[in-house]
């Protein structure tokens, strides 16, 4: 297990490496930047910022000084917002986590719990009824669910608050705090979690449907097990072995933000900040934010592949 | 001998959409205590689908037993509830599959499967429940028991599978074992093998058997009754040495005569010419009739009744029914 690791985590270095690379030559290669961008700047002040900023240097020595202070745990300035990346994420990648966890948390849960019903009662009125309502919810968009749903639940019934995060003015602390950040983070949790069901129970569904004709469900059957053993314990094991794989595509999504989500619910996450940062052209959040995106990806393919291991004995990493 | 169970006027269909497919039609049979009764035929003539009409488990979309009476214990095994059902699945009576690699569940270690049904059935702690099946794998003849007890169904042999199957078949000392072709995935050794151990548990604990197969030599072996099956119906059943002296009915002298004979050199292997009526056209009639040397007007639209030809030897032919007049 622990030379798999190191020739695992080996590869993904050459692999965030390349990544790197490529993130670095799109943003640096695309023409212009934050600073030319201003209108209101003298041809003599732009000089001035980009000898400022380093912009001028040859583009393998950006490449390099990126790089170098990116292994030593700074990710650059933002131009736009004059702090730090690594402090603008830590500002705004929580508030997007916690709208990311809690709607993955629910997405999972209903979605095992109707992929599980719909196969075992295949073609049963439930299963009909969760296919169509499946299929509503899946064909919309989601600027549509959600501007729906802040029109019902936010401005006819008022019982929502249709967007933001805190009540606005508020000075809540602690419990009243947080019954507010629940409460704003309702409508959009909601909205999240009916656009994420849809795709994941079917996929469930029909992993279970598979499980369920296998041979050894008629054994476990045929031993006189409880129904319901058979199903959690025999089938549904097996169901979701394939499903560890998509956990590992999960942990960017955790922290990658919602950009159409944040917007419309006006949430102050990473995603409203990295479409705000594409319009001023701020490159070093914007690579920041990519380099972090992909290095989620790798953490996460890697995390995959070691639940499998765990989860599915006929699995042995090599 | 006592009759251990007895199935009267058996038949489950399967609706598939397309029609009705009579898969088990109408039959009726025994299985006396102690005694292998065996089921033979080719594919798709109903023996399994009457095996897992017994244990409950006609589970296809469409499958349905919709007729007749399993009694069993002095119980009608199809009258009971689905809680009181499970209380003699895998207990009273128990059963072994075709294909021992996936016949168990590939996540779960060997010892947990046999553990689940002494758990259930015999209420066993845990701790016993381990050290009961550590017996049981000793029992089926596989060494190192303490040792494939915390092993996973891919780590093992197909042999060795079908022997951890039978442990947890006979784990709960059942009355009646059905075998649905327990050993056709097997190679000939390890058959030979498997067959040896279900008599020899059989003798132990006066236990029956309901085998299923298509292999007459495994029938030869292990037999004393043989029930013949075609398109649904018994169309023959017998003792079995009368059986296989003198055959009755045309399919069964058609099967017994495409086996082959040690030490006997055949150009080509007798086969019943034609094939298998589809279930779905069936109409009133001996349903083998299209295939039959003897075929006679009466074969094509009236179906024979099994009725007995001779001692313990019963079959569903014209040729033997006297107030036939014979062509």
């Amino acid at each position: 297990m622990s030379a798999y690791l190191t020739k695992r985590i080996s590869y993904m270095l050459i692999i965030l490496l390349a990544a790197s690379l490529l993130i670095f030559s799109l943003y640096a290669l695309t023409p212009g930047d934050y600073i030319s961008n201003n209108i209101k700047l003298s041809p003599e002040r732009k000089a001035e910022l980009r000898e400022i900023y380093g912009l001028n240097k040859p583009l393998l020595e950006r490449y390099g000084i990126w790089m170098k202070n990116a292994i030593h745990g700074d990710l650059g300035y933002s131009l736009a917002q004059q702090k730090p990346v690594l402090t603008l994420f830590n500002e705004y990648i929580w508030n997007s986590f916690l709208l990311a966890i809690v709607s993955t948390f629910l997405t999972w849960l209903i979605a095992v719990i109707v992929g599980v019903v719909s196969a075992y009662k295949q073609y049963s009125w439930f299963d009909t009824l969760m296919t169509i309502l499946i299929f509503a919810a899946m064909s919309l968009p989601s600027f549509f669910i959600g501007l729906f749903l802040i029109k019902i639940l936010a401005v006819d019934l008022k019982w929502l608050p249709p967007g933001g995060m805190l009540t606005t003015g508020t000075n809540a602390v602690g419990m009243a705090y947080f019954k507010e950040v629940i409460h704003h983070m309702t409508l959009p949790v909601i909205v999240m979690t009916l656009l994420g069901v849809g795709s994941l129970s079917r996929y469930f569904r029909s992993s279970m449907i598979d499980v369920i004709k296998q041979d050894y469900i008629r054994t476990a059957r045929a031993k006189g097990l409880k129904e319901s053993k058979v199903l959690f314990r025999h089938a549904l094991r097996n169901a979701l072995l394939p499903a560890i794989t998509l956990v590992g595509f999960e942990l960017p999504a955790l922290f990658g933000g919602s950009i159409i989500i944040e917007k419309i619910f006006n949430w102050p996450g990473i995603g409203q900040l990295y479409m705000q940062s594409f319009g001023l052209r701020d490159y070093p959040l914007l690579m920041g934010f990519t380099m972090l995106l992909a290095i989620l990806t790798v953490i996460g393919t890697l995390i995959s592949d070691v639940l499998y291991q765990i989860a599915d004995p006929r699995v042995r990493l090599h | 001998m006592k009759d251990l169970i007895k199935i009267d006027h058996l038949s489950t269909y399967f609706d598939n959409g397309n029609g009705k497919v009579k898969a088990v039609d109408d039959i009726s049979l025994r299985v006396r205590e102690g005694e292998t009764v065996c089921i033979v035929g080719e594919s798709g003539c109903g023996k399994s689908v009457t095996a897992m009409s017994i244990m409950g488990l006609v589970e296809e979309p469409g499958g349905k037993v919709v007729n007749g009476q399993i009694h069993f214990n002095g119980k009608d095994l199809l009258q009971l509830s689905k809680n009181e059902l499970r209380t003699i699945r895998g207990n009273d009576i128990s059963m072994i599959f075709q294909e021992p690699m996936s016949s168990l569940n590939p996540v779960l270690k060997i010892g947990e499967q046999i553990m689940e049904p002494l758990i259930v059935h015999q209420n066993l702690s845990k701790k016993e429940a381990r050290e009961r099946a550590i017996q049981l794998i000793e029992q089926v003849g596989i060494s190192r028991a303490g040792q494939i007890v915390d092993s996973y169904p891919h780590e093992l042999s197909g042999g060795m599978l079908q022997r951890i199957m039978i442990a947890i078949a006979i784990s709960g000392n059942p009355k009646l074992l059905i075998a649905d072709e327990p050993t056709t995935a097997l190679d000939v050794t390890i058959q030979a093998q498997i067959l040896d151990m279900l008599r020899q548990f059989k003798e132990q604990s006066n236990m029956s058997i309901m085998l299923i197969t298509h292999d007459l030599g495994v029938v030869a072996e292990m037999a004393d009754y043989v029930i013949v099956m075609y398109a649904g119906k018994i169309v023959e059943e017998g003792e079995v040495v009368k059986l296989f002296q003198s055959p009755k009915h045309p399919y069964t002298q058609g099967l017994l005569k495409s086996k082959p004979v040690i030490n006997q050199r055949q150009d080509e292997l007798y086969s019943i010419p034609g094939q298998v009526p589809n279930p779905l056209e069936l109409t009133e009639s001996c349903y083998f009739h299209d295939r039959c040397a003897h075929c006679m007007d009466i074969c094509r639209t009236k179906q024979p009744k099994l009725s007995e030809v001779a001692e313990q030897q019963k079959a569903a032919c014209w040729l033997y029914e006297e107030a036939v007049v014979h062509v």
